[in-house]
Protein backbone atom coordinates (compact mmCIF):
# COMPACT_ATOMS: atom_id res chain seq x y z
CA UNK A 1 0.00 0.00 0.00
CA UNK A 2 1.45 3.41 -0.90
CA UNK A 3 2.07 6.14 1.64
CA UNK A 4 -0.71 8.23 0.03
CA UNK A 5 -3.29 5.61 1.08
CA UNK A 6 -2.84 6.54 4.74
CA UNK A 7 -5.11 9.24 6.16
CA UNK A 8 -4.23 12.77 7.20
CA UNK A 9 -4.75 13.04 10.96
CA UNK A 10 -6.97 15.93 12.10
CA UNK A 11 -6.79 17.13 15.76
CA UNK A 12 -10.28 15.80 16.51
CA UNK A 13 -9.31 12.38 15.12
CA UNK A 14 -6.25 12.37 17.37
CA UNK A 15 -8.36 13.26 20.44
CA UNK A 16 -10.90 10.56 19.52
CA UNK A 17 -8.18 7.89 19.22
CA UNK A 18 -6.64 8.92 22.54
CA UNK A 19 -9.96 8.64 24.39
CA UNK A 20 -11.00 5.33 22.80
CA UNK A 21 -7.47 4.03 23.36
CA UNK A 22 -7.62 4.93 27.07
CA UNK A 23 -10.99 3.25 27.62
CA UNK A 24 -9.98 0.19 25.58
CA UNK A 25 -6.78 -0.07 27.61
CA UNK A 26 -8.68 0.21 30.88
CA UNK A 27 -10.99 -2.66 29.95
CA UNK A 28 -8.06 -4.77 28.63
CA UNK A 29 -6.01 -4.25 31.78
CA UNK A 30 -8.98 -5.41 33.85
CA UNK A 31 -10.51 -8.32 31.90
CA UNK A 32 -7.54 -9.24 29.69
CA UNK A 33 -9.07 -8.20 26.38
CA UNK A 34 -11.49 -5.79 24.79
CA UNK A 35 -11.24 -2.55 22.94
CA UNK A 36 -10.42 -3.95 19.52
CA UNK A 37 -14.08 -4.36 18.60
CA UNK A 38 -14.52 -0.59 18.96
CA UNK A 39 -11.07 0.57 17.86
CA UNK A 40 -11.12 -1.09 14.45
CA UNK A 41 -14.52 0.31 13.36
CA UNK A 42 -13.60 3.63 15.01
CA UNK A 43 -10.50 3.92 12.82
CA UNK A 44 -12.54 2.93 9.78
CA UNK A 45 -15.03 5.68 10.58
CA UNK A 46 -12.11 8.14 10.29
CA UNK A 47 -11.50 6.91 6.74
CA UNK A 48 -8.82 4.32 7.48
CA UNK A 49 -9.05 1.30 5.11
CA UNK A 50 -10.28 -1.82 6.96
CA UNK A 51 -7.07 -3.82 6.56
CA UNK A 52 -4.91 -0.90 7.79
CA UNK A 53 -7.24 -0.47 10.78
CA UNK A 54 -6.85 -4.16 11.69
CA UNK A 55 -3.06 -4.00 11.22
CA UNK A 56 -2.66 -0.79 13.24
CA UNK A 57 -4.90 -2.13 16.01
CA UNK A 58 -2.70 -5.23 16.29
CA UNK A 59 0.41 -3.05 16.40
CA UNK A 60 -0.93 -1.22 19.48
CA UNK A 61 -2.32 -4.41 21.01
CA UNK A 62 0.91 -6.29 21.64
CA UNK A 63 2.83 -3.48 23.43
CA UNK A 64 -0.30 -2.74 25.47
CA UNK A 65 -0.63 -6.43 26.40
CA UNK A 66 3.08 -6.50 27.25
CA UNK A 67 2.76 -3.60 29.69
CA UNK A 68 -0.47 -5.03 31.16
CA UNK A 69 1.02 -8.51 31.54
CA UNK A 70 4.17 -7.12 33.17
CA UNK A 71 2.10 -5.09 35.61
CA UNK A 72 -0.17 -7.98 36.57
CA UNK A 73 2.81 -10.33 36.78
CA UNK A 74 4.15 -8.02 39.50
CA UNK A 75 0.86 -8.57 41.37
CA UNK A 76 1.36 -12.35 41.10
CA UNK A 77 -1.63 -12.85 38.79
CA UNK A 78 0.01 -14.07 35.54
CA UNK A 79 0.61 -17.76 34.85
CA UNK A 80 3.30 -17.33 32.21
CA UNK A 81 3.56 -21.05 31.52
CA UNK A 82 -0.19 -21.36 30.90
CA UNK A 83 -0.15 -18.26 28.69
CA UNK A 84 2.69 -19.62 26.56
CA UNK A 85 1.07 -23.06 26.19
CA UNK A 86 -2.16 -21.37 25.08
CA UNK A 87 -0.27 -19.06 22.72
CA UNK A 88 1.43 -22.06 21.11
CA UNK A 89 -1.80 -23.01 19.34
CA UNK A 90 -3.44 -19.57 19.38
CA UNK A 91 -1.19 -18.39 16.54
CA UNK A 92 -2.03 -21.34 14.20
CA UNK A 93 -5.67 -20.81 15.20
CA UNK A 94 -5.38 -17.20 14.09
CA UNK A 95 -3.87 -18.21 10.75
CA UNK A 96 -6.58 -20.82 10.18
CA UNK A 97 -9.27 -18.27 11.03
CA UNK A 98 -7.72 -15.76 8.62
CA UNK A 99 -7.81 -18.46 5.91
CA UNK A 100 -11.52 -19.08 6.57
CA UNK A 101 -12.12 -15.33 6.36
CA UNK A 102 -10.35 -15.12 3.00
CA UNK A 103 -12.31 -18.11 1.63
CA UNK A 104 -15.61 -16.55 2.70
CA UNK A 105 -14.63 -13.19 1.18
CA UNK A 106 -13.70 -14.89 -2.10
CA UNK A 107 -16.95 -16.89 -2.24
CA UNK A 108 -19.47 -14.37 -0.89
CA UNK A 109 -17.72 -10.98 -1.08
CA UNK A 110 -17.33 -8.31 1.60
CA UNK A 111 -20.94 -8.59 2.81
CA UNK A 112 -20.56 -12.36 3.27
CA UNK A 113 -17.41 -11.84 5.27
CA UNK A 114 -19.09 -9.19 7.44
CA UNK A 115 -22.08 -11.47 7.99
CA UNK A 116 -19.76 -14.29 9.11
CA UNK A 117 -17.98 -11.99 11.57
CA UNK A 118 -21.26 -10.62 12.96
CA UNK A 119 -22.80 -14.07 13.36
CA UNK A 120 -19.64 -15.28 15.11
CA UNK A 121 -19.93 -12.31 17.46
CA UNK A 122 -23.63 -12.89 18.18
CA UNK A 123 -23.49 -16.67 18.69
CA UNK A 124 -20.26 -16.85 20.70
CA UNK A 125 -20.87 -13.77 22.82
CA UNK A 126 -24.54 -14.54 23.55
CA UNK A 127 -23.72 -18.09 24.73
CA UNK A 128 -20.47 -17.38 26.59
CA UNK A 129 -21.65 -13.97 27.86
CA UNK A 130 -24.86 -15.43 29.37
CA UNK A 131 -22.84 -18.18 31.02
CA UNK A 132 -20.35 -15.70 32.48
CA UNK A 133 -23.19 -13.45 33.69
CA UNK A 134 -24.94 -16.36 35.41
CA UNK A 135 -21.70 -17.33 37.10
CA UNK A 136 -20.99 -13.71 38.05
CA UNK A 137 -24.38 -13.47 39.79
CA UNK A 138 -23.77 -16.73 41.65
CA UNK A 139 -20.30 -15.52 42.67
CA UNK A 140 -21.82 -12.22 43.80
CA UNK A 141 -24.32 -13.97 46.07
CA UNK A 142 -21.61 -16.26 47.41
CA UNK A 143 -19.25 -13.34 48.03
CA UNK A 144 -21.70 -11.51 50.25
CA UNK A 145 -22.98 -14.65 51.97
CA UNK A 146 -19.58 -16.05 52.78
CA UNK A 147 -16.35 -14.49 51.54
CA UNK A 148 -14.65 -13.73 48.23
CA UNK A 149 -14.42 -17.38 47.21
CA UNK A 150 -14.51 -18.60 43.63
CA UNK A 151 -15.79 -22.10 42.92
CA UNK A 152 -14.19 -24.45 40.41
CA UNK A 153 -16.76 -25.51 37.80
CA UNK A 154 -17.76 -29.18 37.51
CA UNK A 155 -16.26 -29.27 34.02
CA UNK A 156 -12.92 -27.95 35.30
CA UNK A 157 -12.97 -30.46 38.16
CA UNK A 158 -13.43 -33.24 35.62
CA UNK A 159 -10.68 -31.84 33.35
CA UNK A 160 -8.30 -31.67 36.31
CA UNK A 161 -9.15 -35.26 37.24
CA UNK A 162 -8.26 -36.67 33.81
CA UNK A 163 -4.76 -38.18 33.92
CA UNK A 164 -3.13 -38.61 30.48
CA UNK A 165 0.41 -39.85 31.04
CA UNK A 166 3.13 -37.70 29.49
CA UNK A 167 0.84 -34.71 28.96
CA UNK A 168 0.22 -33.52 32.52
CA UNK A 169 1.54 -30.06 33.37
CA UNK A 170 1.36 -28.16 36.66
CA UNK A 171 0.56 -24.46 36.33
CA UNK A 172 1.81 -23.00 39.57
CA UNK A 173 0.18 -19.55 39.59
CA UNK A 174 -3.17 -20.85 38.37
CA UNK A 175 -2.77 -23.61 40.95
CA UNK A 176 -3.99 -26.31 38.56
CA UNK A 177 -2.57 -29.51 37.08
CA UNK A 178 -4.11 -30.45 33.75
CA UNK A 179 -3.27 -32.26 30.54
CA UNK A 180 -1.99 -29.95 27.80
CA UNK A 181 -4.35 -31.85 25.49
CA UNK A 182 -7.08 -29.65 27.03
CA UNK A 183 -4.99 -26.48 26.97
CA UNK A 184 -3.93 -26.61 23.32
CA UNK A 185 -7.44 -26.74 21.73
CA UNK A 186 -8.47 -23.88 24.00
CA UNK A 187 -5.54 -21.81 22.71
CA UNK A 188 -6.50 -22.71 19.15
CA UNK A 189 -10.11 -21.56 19.74
CA UNK A 190 -8.81 -18.30 21.23
CA UNK A 191 -6.73 -17.62 18.11
CA UNK A 192 -9.57 -18.63 15.81
CA UNK A 193 -11.92 -16.18 17.51
CA UNK A 194 -9.27 -13.46 17.58
CA UNK A 195 -8.94 -13.64 13.80
CA UNK A 196 -12.73 -13.47 13.35
CA UNK A 197 -13.85 -10.88 15.88
CA UNK A 198 -10.48 -9.48 17.04
CA UNK A 199 -11.19 -10.33 20.68
CA UNK A 200 -9.93 -13.85 21.34
CA UNK A 201 -10.08 -13.20 25.07
CA UNK A 202 -13.85 -13.58 24.99
CA UNK A 203 -13.20 -17.31 24.59
CA UNK A 204 -9.72 -17.55 26.14
CA UNK A 205 -10.62 -16.08 29.55
CA UNK A 206 -13.88 -18.01 30.11
CA UNK A 207 -12.11 -21.12 28.76
CA UNK A 208 -9.30 -20.84 31.31
CA UNK A 209 -11.87 -20.24 34.07
CA UNK A 210 -14.53 -22.83 33.30
CA UNK A 211 -12.62 -25.53 31.38
CA UNK A 212 -9.26 -25.47 33.14
CA UNK A 213 -10.32 -24.09 36.53
CA UNK A 214 -8.13 -20.97 36.77
CA UNK A 215 -9.48 -18.09 38.87
CA UNK A 216 -10.89 -15.03 37.10
CA UNK A 217 -7.92 -12.93 38.22
CA UNK A 218 -5.34 -15.39 36.86
CA UNK A 219 -7.31 -16.09 33.66
CA UNK A 220 -7.76 -12.41 32.77
CA UNK A 221 -4.09 -11.66 33.53
CA UNK A 222 -2.81 -14.68 31.60
CA UNK A 223 -4.89 -13.68 28.58
CA UNK A 224 -2.60 -10.66 28.25
CA UNK A 225 0.33 -13.02 27.55
CA UNK A 226 -1.66 -14.71 24.77
CA UNK A 227 -2.72 -11.31 23.40
CA UNK A 228 0.93 -10.22 23.33
CA UNK A 229 2.07 -13.28 21.34
CA UNK A 230 -0.86 -13.11 18.90
CA UNK A 231 -0.54 -9.34 18.49
CA UNK A 232 3.18 -9.59 17.80
CA UNK A 233 2.72 -12.36 15.22
CA UNK A 234 -0.18 -10.51 13.57
CA UNK A 235 1.74 -7.21 13.43
CA UNK A 236 4.73 -8.88 11.75
CA UNK A 237 2.41 -10.48 9.24
CA UNK A 238 0.76 -7.16 8.29
CA UNK A 239 4.06 -5.28 8.46
CA UNK A 240 5.53 -7.59 5.82
CA UNK A 241 2.78 -6.29 3.53
CA UNK A 242 3.46 -2.63 4.52
CA UNK A 243 0.00 -2.16 6.04
CA UNK A 244 0.75 -0.82 9.53
CA UNK A 245 0.03 2.88 10.11
CA UNK A 246 2.49 3.43 12.95
CA UNK A 247 1.04 6.89 13.71
CA UNK A 248 -2.41 5.44 14.44
CA UNK A 249 -0.97 2.56 16.46
CA UNK A 250 1.20 4.81 18.63
CA UNK A 251 -1.59 7.35 19.15
CA UNK A 252 -3.91 4.63 20.44
CA UNK A 253 -1.04 3.31 22.56
CA UNK A 254 -0.56 6.77 24.08
CA UNK A 255 -4.01 6.61 25.71
CA UNK A 256 -4.16 2.88 26.13
CA UNK A 257 -1.03 2.56 28.30
CA UNK A 258 -2.60 4.95 30.83
CA UNK A 259 -5.74 2.78 30.74
CA UNK A 260 -4.11 -0.64 30.91
CA UNK A 261 -2.10 0.31 34.01
CA UNK A 262 -5.17 1.69 35.74
CA UNK A 263 -7.16 -1.45 34.85
CA UNK A 264 -4.37 -3.67 36.18
CA UNK A 265 -4.21 -1.70 39.45
CA UNK A 266 -8.00 -1.97 39.63
CA UNK A 267 -7.87 -5.78 39.79
CA UNK A 268 -6.15 -5.57 43.18
CA UNK A 269 -9.03 -3.59 44.67
CA UNK A 270 -12.13 -5.42 43.49
CA UNK A 271 -13.81 -8.68 44.41
CA UNK A 272 -13.05 -11.37 41.78
CA UNK A 273 -16.67 -11.57 40.60
CA UNK A 274 -16.36 -8.00 39.26
CA UNK A 275 -14.11 -9.26 36.45
CA UNK A 276 -16.93 -11.59 35.41
CA UNK A 277 -19.56 -8.83 35.72
CA UNK A 278 -17.56 -6.47 33.47
CA UNK A 279 -16.79 -9.20 30.96
CA UNK A 280 -20.43 -10.38 30.74
CA UNK A 281 -21.74 -6.81 30.41
CA UNK A 282 -19.35 -5.97 27.57
CA UNK A 283 -19.94 -9.29 25.79
CA UNK A 284 -23.74 -9.12 25.91
CA UNK A 285 -23.98 -5.50 24.74
CA UNK A 286 -21.55 -6.24 21.88
CA UNK A 287 -23.65 -9.30 20.94
CA UNK A 288 -26.76 -7.08 20.62
CA UNK A 289 -24.73 -4.51 18.68
CA UNK A 290 -23.60 -7.08 16.12
CA UNK A 291 -27.07 -8.64 15.90
CA UNK A 292 -28.39 -5.24 14.74
CA UNK A 293 -26.23 -5.26 11.60
CA UNK A 294 -27.04 -8.85 10.56
CA UNK A 295 -30.09 -7.67 8.50
CA UNK A 296 -27.83 -5.12 6.74
CA UNK A 297 -25.45 -7.81 5.51
CA UNK A 298 -28.34 -10.14 4.62
CA UNK A 299 -29.78 -7.30 2.51
CA UNK A 300 -26.40 -6.72 0.83
CA UNK A 301 -26.30 -10.42 -0.02
CA UNK A 302 -29.79 -10.17 -1.54
CA UNK A 303 -31.39 -12.52 1.01
CA UNK A 304 -33.82 -9.83 2.22
CA UNK A 305 -34.89 -6.31 1.26
CA UNK A 306 -33.97 -3.27 3.36
CA UNK A 307 -34.02 0.44 2.57
CA UNK A 308 -30.75 2.42 2.51
CA UNK A 309 -31.91 4.70 5.33
CA UNK A 310 -32.76 1.70 7.54
CA UNK A 311 -29.37 0.18 6.80
CA UNK A 312 -27.58 3.36 7.80
CA UNK A 313 -29.68 3.64 10.94
CA UNK A 314 -28.90 0.06 11.98
CA UNK A 315 -25.18 0.56 11.33
CA UNK A 316 -25.11 3.72 13.43
CA UNK A 317 -27.10 2.11 16.24
CA UNK A 318 -24.73 -0.85 16.17
CA UNK A 319 -21.64 1.36 16.46
CA UNK A 320 -23.26 3.39 19.25
CA UNK A 321 -23.97 0.19 21.17
CA UNK A 322 -20.35 -0.93 20.80
CA UNK A 323 -19.17 2.37 22.24
CA UNK A 324 -21.74 1.89 25.02
CA UNK A 325 -20.33 -1.60 25.72
CA UNK A 326 -16.84 -0.22 26.19
CA UNK A 327 -18.06 2.79 28.20
CA UNK A 328 -20.18 0.54 30.46
CA UNK A 329 -17.18 -1.70 31.09
CA UNK A 330 -15.03 1.31 31.95
CA UNK A 331 -17.73 2.76 34.24
CA UNK A 332 -18.13 -0.53 36.13
CA UNK A 333 -14.36 -0.81 36.58
CA UNK A 334 -13.92 2.73 37.87
CA UNK A 335 -16.95 2.41 40.18
CA UNK A 336 -15.73 -0.93 41.57
CA UNK A 337 -12.22 0.49 42.01
CA UNK A 338 -13.51 3.52 43.86
CA UNK A 339 -15.55 1.26 46.16
CA UNK A 340 -12.55 -1.02 46.75
CA UNK A 341 -10.29 1.98 47.34
CA UNK A 342 -12.59 3.38 50.02
CA UNK A 343 -12.67 0.05 51.85
CA UNK A 344 -8.89 -0.53 51.54
CA UNK B 1 -2.04 3.56 50.91
CA UNK B 2 1.74 3.66 50.75
CA UNK B 3 3.51 6.65 52.28
CA UNK B 4 6.74 6.24 50.27
CA UNK B 5 8.05 9.32 48.43
CA UNK B 6 6.45 9.99 45.07
CA UNK B 7 8.62 9.42 41.98
CA UNK B 8 8.32 12.93 40.56
CA UNK B 9 11.80 12.93 39.01
CA UNK B 10 11.29 9.56 37.32
CA UNK B 11 7.95 10.79 35.97
CA UNK B 12 9.58 13.93 34.56
CA UNK B 13 12.44 12.00 32.91
CA UNK B 14 10.25 9.24 31.45
CA UNK B 15 7.59 11.81 30.46
CA UNK B 16 10.20 13.87 28.60
CA UNK B 17 11.55 10.74 26.87
CA UNK B 18 8.02 9.68 25.91
CA UNK B 19 7.21 13.17 24.57
CA UNK B 20 10.46 13.13 22.58
CA UNK B 21 9.49 9.79 20.97
CA UNK B 22 6.11 11.19 19.90
CA UNK B 23 7.61 14.49 18.67
CA UNK B 24 10.18 12.62 16.56
CA UNK B 25 7.46 10.36 15.13
CA UNK B 26 5.09 13.16 14.12
CA UNK B 27 7.70 15.79 13.15
CA UNK B 28 9.04 13.32 10.57
CA UNK B 29 5.66 11.86 9.68
CA UNK B 30 6.24 11.61 5.92
CA UNK B 31 9.68 10.02 6.15
CA UNK B 32 8.51 7.65 8.88
CA UNK B 33 5.47 6.49 6.92
CA UNK B 34 7.55 6.02 3.77
CA UNK B 35 10.11 3.85 5.60
CA UNK B 36 7.66 1.97 7.82
CA UNK B 37 5.51 0.79 4.92
CA UNK B 38 8.40 -0.59 2.90
CA UNK B 39 8.26 -4.34 2.50
CA UNK B 40 11.88 -5.03 1.52
CA UNK B 41 14.84 -5.93 3.70
CA UNK B 42 14.50 -5.31 7.43
CA UNK B 43 12.00 -2.45 7.01
CA UNK B 44 8.98 -4.56 8.16
CA UNK B 45 10.70 -4.89 11.56
CA UNK B 46 10.49 -1.11 12.11
CA UNK B 47 6.84 -0.98 13.35
CA UNK B 48 7.49 -3.84 15.76
CA UNK B 49 10.72 -2.34 17.15
CA UNK B 50 9.05 1.07 17.47
CA UNK B 51 6.11 -0.45 19.36
CA UNK B 52 8.55 -2.13 21.78
CA UNK B 53 10.43 1.14 22.31
CA UNK B 54 7.25 3.13 22.95
CA UNK B 55 5.90 0.47 25.32
CA UNK B 56 9.11 0.67 27.33
CA UNK B 57 9.36 4.46 27.49
CA UNK B 58 5.69 5.42 27.62
CA UNK B 59 4.87 2.38 29.77
CA UNK B 60 7.32 3.62 32.42
CA UNK B 61 5.89 7.14 32.18
CA UNK B 62 2.27 6.00 32.66
CA UNK B 63 3.31 3.76 35.57
CA UNK B 64 4.95 6.68 37.39
CA UNK B 65 2.00 8.92 36.48
CA UNK B 66 -0.49 6.79 38.45
CA UNK B 67 2.02 6.34 41.27
CA UNK B 68 2.46 10.10 41.62
CA UNK B 69 -1.32 10.50 41.69
CA UNK B 70 -1.44 7.96 44.52
CA UNK B 71 -3.23 5.31 42.47
CA UNK B 72 -1.21 2.28 43.54
CA UNK B 73 -2.14 -1.40 43.89
CA UNK B 74 -3.39 -2.84 47.14
CA UNK B 75 -0.41 -4.47 48.90
CA UNK B 76 0.02 -8.21 48.19
CA UNK B 77 -1.75 -10.51 50.60
CA UNK B 78 -4.75 -8.25 51.01
CA UNK B 79 -6.45 -9.47 47.83
CA UNK B 80 -8.81 -12.38 48.22
CA UNK B 81 -8.51 -14.61 45.19
CA UNK B 82 -9.12 -17.89 46.96
CA UNK B 83 -10.60 -20.89 45.21
CA UNK B 84 -13.05 -23.34 46.72
CA UNK B 85 -13.71 -26.85 45.49
CA UNK B 86 -17.41 -27.47 44.95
Amino acid sequence: MSGESFIVLAPQSVAFLLIVGFIGGLVSGFIGSGGAFVLTPAMMSLGVPGVVAVASNLCHKFPKALVGAYKRHKYGQVDLKLGLWMALTATPGMWWGAGIQQDIRRLYGEAGSNLYVSLAFVIVLAIVGSFVLRDALRSYRRTYRNSALEQTSRLAQWVQSVEIPGTMVRFRVANIRVSVLFVLPLGFATGLLASSIAVGGFVGVPGMMYVLGASSLVASATELVIAFVMGLGGTLNFSLAGLVDIRLAMLILLGSLFGVQLGAIGTTFVKPFMIKVVMATVMLIVAVSRALVVPVYLAQLGVMALEQTSMRLLERASFALMVLALASGAFLIVAAMARGYRHA
Amino acid sequence: MTASPKPWLLLLVSGAASALCYVLLFANEKEVMAAFTRTDGWYPALPVLTAFLFSLVHGACTGYFWEVLGVVPRPAGETTDVKLEE
